[in-house]
């Protein structure tokens, strides 16, 4: 097990080692929710990281990551735990004649029977120490799902009716993704710490595809950062995100690609654009166009 | 209190407490939403996180103060404010104020000018004859409202005077917009029997010592979905847009309406979203509010423009839950309507149902020759008048109805040869 880390410092540090380049924003709000013990509520647009952070976390503190990705109508039953009615149904009829009538009462719904869920899990003591629990897109889910949270947050105990509450004794490092593809409610963003995560800057989006893709060029690893950046200034109708940088880069790697040229960028699109409408702006003359802008704003540097 | 200078090299006697409460204040008065109890966080995570470096202590706060993207600004700006000088926010603050009152006092004298020459005329108008004796009066009174109301449901909105206008927006503020809920993947106890609920049956058979007496039921939960409504606001919409926005907010206020949320944007030239201040409770404050926020208000129109932005900014954020969409436009764009085609058709694929409420539908024999009509037809659910509160309430009669398409058939067919 590895002690949390002491400073921002530590923090920039230890994800660096897994090849997580964080922001320096990102890693104080890391390291207040390690040292508060509070969930850590990261909001921004698709392919940031966002998911990325709980993963590196889990491995860089040898902590086991346990992940709830939320969708809609999900429930306490699939949340937290749920009763094996088919083994309650055989004990059932096993007991069928014995005079114990109350034993049986207290037998059915003990935790032999119980199926853990994401949410019981995390509130477990885990080898390693308390795990690192990832509620995923909690726009997905409903109010009442949320509302349900908050006492898993704030507390660290989940309700079980049958059983009684379960308290952890060590809480978890919650960490909590939200897309926005609706507002979460204020109780629930009360009770974390809130960082919105933003695109990368040109400089530690190259640190980035560094870490993530060291077998490609420097020069095609400019290119192809400056490329998503300046795309990321156009009108689109979902702008690329990191995710999007790395794959597009393996993808190029994959073809053999040194450097970019307008009849790659547009074999390629389908990598970093995700819509109809977009890859058809930049087909033909538009690609070219920003390509020749990065190559003339890359030639100093 | 006096505040202390420099802010940031406070030394170990205890007023960097104070400061954070003071600047809590501070972002409070500028809007965001900060209660004592993020002032006490702030105070634990400064202590945790020490700072070494201003940057952490920016970074620090902002983790614990904003809760939202676009109050990250105004933290920014009120963060550089006061830890710079307190006294210099203070300053600021009460520089402003004044401007702000100038503002409204100059929108609020805009006036229409129908209702202006009616004041001018006020008085040379003959009077109402007050020389019926009581008894008879009331009733009169009583059978012309009646009528008055009849009539006034199907005058169009242009052509009503000041005093019509008054009485068609308390009848709107009656009005409804009643709707179907829609199922979700939710469950709860039912009496239907259709699905068994098994965690509840085996509960109850314990109560009879592990004896499968009764089965148990669920059934899906029901909610309601959302009403997003996009108005147009240009001067050639002006009269309407002002009556369906007082419907709007009846509708948005309107408790047990159904509607879980309703989220209003307007556009001339560009997109306001003035959800916000439809949540006042009088209409009027209300529609003030929204018009200093739409700048653009009796302006051009841009349709595609605007709709180009919703579908940017906006429609991942408020049509993710089965949202229907309201869009009330003459259509009459002067811009390429290949684009308002397009943001039309990604509009429609994005929300459960697309109404359009287009108020020049009242002309008998209408056609679609307008390009911007045609651009927008073929990618509506439904196409239907606005022009009057009997059409405003044929749309609640619709609007739940999956297979009402209004208009919609009949004018595509005037398009397509």
């Amino acid at each position: 097990m590895t002690a949390l880390p002491t400073s921002i410092d530590a923090v920039e540090t230890l994800l660096a080692t897994q090849g997580y380049v964080a922001s320096r924003a990102l890693a104080t709000v890391v390291f207040l929710s390690l040292k508060l013990g509070r969930p850590l509520f990261l909001e921004g647009e698709a392919g940031t990281g966002k998911t990325e952070i709980a993963k590196t976390l889990a491995t860089a503190l040898g902590r086991r990551l346990i992940r709830l990705q939320c969708y809609e109508g999900l429930d306490a039953a699939s949340a937290v735990a749920e009763w094996n009615f088919a083994a309650q149904m055989i004990a059932i009829r096993t007991a069928e004649g014995a005079t114990d009538r109350d034993a049986l009462q207290t037998e059915l719904f003990t935790e032999d029977y119980l199926i853990e869920r994401p949410l019981l899990a995390a509130m477990r003591p885990q080898p390693g120490g308390a795990p690192v629990l990832l509620i995923d897109e909690l726009d997905r889910t409903d109010e009442p799902f949320e509302a349900f949270l908050l006492e898993a947050l704030s507390d660290f105990q989940v309700t079980i009716p049958e059983l009684g509450t379960i308290k952890a004794p060590e809480p978890p490092i919650v960490i909590l993704t939200s897309n926005r593809t609706r507002e979460v409610h204020d109780a629930l963003k009360r009770r974390c710490l809130y960082h919105w995560v933003d695109y990368p800057s040109f400089d530690r989006e190259l640190d980035i595809l560094h870490a993530r893709a060291p077998e490609a060029q420097e020069t095609l690893s400019r290119e192809i950062v400056a490329f998503v950046q300046k795309l990321r200034r156009e009108d689109l109708f979902k702008r690329p995100g990191v995710a999007e940088t790395i794959d597009w880069a393996k993808c190029l790697l994959a073809l053999d690609v040194i450097a970019l040229s307008p009849e790659v960028i547009s074999d390629t699109l389908g990598a970093i654009l995700k819509y109809q409408d977009d890859i058809q702006k930049l087909q033909g003359s538009e690609a070219k166009r920003l390509l020749d802008e990065v190559k003339r704003e890359l030639v100093p540097a | 209190m006096s505040p202390t200078y420099p802010a940031l090299d406070i030394p170990e006697d205890g007023k960097l407490a104070h400061n954070i409460a003071h600047f809590a204040r501070a972002l409070r008065k500028a809007g965001l939403p900060v209660g004592p109890g993020r002032t006490l966080d702030a105070v634990r995570a400064v202590a945790a996180a020490g700072f070494d470096r201003r940057e952490d202590f920016y970074f620090t706060l902002q983790a614990i103060f904003v809760s939202r993207p676009e109050e990250r600004p105004l933290f920014a700006q009120v963060f550089r404010l006061f830890w710079r000088d307190p006294r210099y926010l203070d300053h600021m603050m009460s520089l402003m104020l004044p401007q702000v009152h100038g503002v409204q006092e100059n929108r609020a004298a805009q006036a229409a000018e129908k209702r202006a020459a009616e004041a001018l005329l006020d008085g040379q108008l003959p009077p109402a004859p007050k020389d019926q004796p009581e008894g008879e009066q009331i009733e009169i009174d009583a059978t012309a409202t009646m009528s008055a109301e009849e009539r006034l449901k199907t005058l169009d909105f242009e052509q009503m005077s000041a005093s019509e206008i008054a009485d068609a927006k308390r009848m709107l503020a009656k009005l409804s917009l009643p709707v179907q809920p829609l199922k979700t993947r939710r469950s709860q106890a039912s009496t239907l029997t259709a699905r068994i609920d098994a965690r509840r049956t085996l509960r109850e058979a314990m109560r009879t010592g592990g004896e499968l007496t009764t089965l148990k039921y669920k059934a899906p939960v029901t909610r309601w979905p959302n009403l997003v409504v996009l108005c147009d606001i240009s001067g050639s919409m002006a009269d309407y847009s002002r009556m369906v926005l007082h419907f709007v907010h009846a509708v948005a206020n309107r408790k047990g309406q159904g509607w879980a949320k309703v989220h209003a944007f307007t556009f001339g030239t560009r997109l306001t979203n003035i959800t916000r201040h439809l949540r006042a409770r009088d209409v009027d404050a209300a529609l003030k509010a929204a018009g200093q926020e739409a700048q653009d208000w009796s302006g051009g129109t841009r349709i595609g423009q605007s709709l180009h932005a919703f579908n940017r900014d906006w429609s991942r954020r408020v049509l993710g839950q089965g949202a229907v969409v309201l869009l009330i436009t003459d259509g009459l764009d002067r811009d390429d309507t290949s684009l308002l085609a397009k943001e039309t058709e990604r509009l429609h694929l994005s929300c459960r149902r697309l109404i359009w409420l287009n108020p020049l539908l009242r002309w008998t024999g209408f056609a679609p020759r307008a390009a911007g009509i045609r651009a927008i037809l073929p990618h509506v659910d439904s196409f239907r008048a606005g022009h009057s509160i009997a059409s405003l309430e044929a749309l609640g009669r619709a609007i739940s109805d999956p297979s009402d398409h209004g208009e919609r058939a009949r004018l595509l067919a005037l398009i397509r040869p």
